[in-house]
């Protein structure tokens, strides 16, 4: 399940409700993206997501459908904030359930990656020097390729 | 076409999007980015640095060949920084 969404969630209740009720379940894995008060030595005092609505959305259900594919999965959710964010707020959450731990670990990574440089999200931080939009990082490209099959 | 802009395509152009008539001799992403570019002042420092940009149509990723004549909407915006 894909979800773009403006207020922050809870990973705990969501986890609970994905794995209520399904013993089949053997390993769930999370990934929760924070918002840093730092970058590029930098002090960040907020950031601001744009994204593009209705490619979002179209983007990360391409990216769960792969998911799926690729590993035996139970169930798949991602949850991606867009809007303006403070040090310490929550930004996106991925979870991966699965039979098995590596198909979790795994798949979850994966989401991670491709969409931090595939999905269309743009960020813009507040620093002291005013605000200024975050450059695509060269180390996120290979993450995201070290994917491709 | 309906056309949007994203991230500092958005914020170099002040807009974040419009409604265009698509000139006859622009057939593809690389025409139609050109085109802008044309315009000068604003378009012009949006548009200025071609390698930077990337562009979706319908909603689909694309590159500079791909054709846009047929397209409803386009979005031209920076490499993307989500997660």
């Amino acid at each position: 399940m894909i979800r773009v969404q403006e207020n922050d969630f809870d990973a705990g209740a969501e986890i609970r409700t994905l794995t209520e009720g399904r013993t089949n379940i053997g390993g769930v894995a999370s990934f929760i993206g924070l918002v840093r008060d730092i970058a590029g030595g930098e002090e960040v005092s907020a950031m601001t997501l744009e994204h593009y609505p209705g490619m979002t959305e179209k983007i990360l259900g391409q990216l769960e459908t792969e998911a799926r594919e690729r590993w035996p999965l139970d169930d798949v959710l991602v949850v991606h904030r867009y809007g303006r964010m403070t040090p310490g707020e929550q930004i996106v959450l991925v979870v991966t359930a699965s039979a098995h731990r590596e198909a979790a670990l795994q798949s979850c990574q994966f989401l991670i990656d491709r969409l931090k440089t595939g999905a269309p999200f743009w960020k813009e931080e507040e620093t002291p020097d005013g605000a200024r939009w975050v450059d695509a990082r060269e180390e996120d490209d290979r993450a995201a390729e070290r994917w491709v099959e | 076409m309906r056309l949007l802009y994203f991230g500092w395509v958005r914020a170099k152009t002040g807009i974040s999007g419009e409604q265009i008539e698509l000139p006859a001799d622009v057939g593809d992403v690389r025409g139609l980015i050109e085109h802008l570019r044309a315009r000068g002042g604003a378009y012009e420092a949006a548009f200025q640095n071609v390698a930077a940009i990337r562009v979706a149509v319908d909603q689909e990723m694309a590159e500079m060949d791909t054709p846009v004549d047929a397209a409803d909407e386009v979005a031209l915006f920076p490499p993307m920084t989500g997660g």
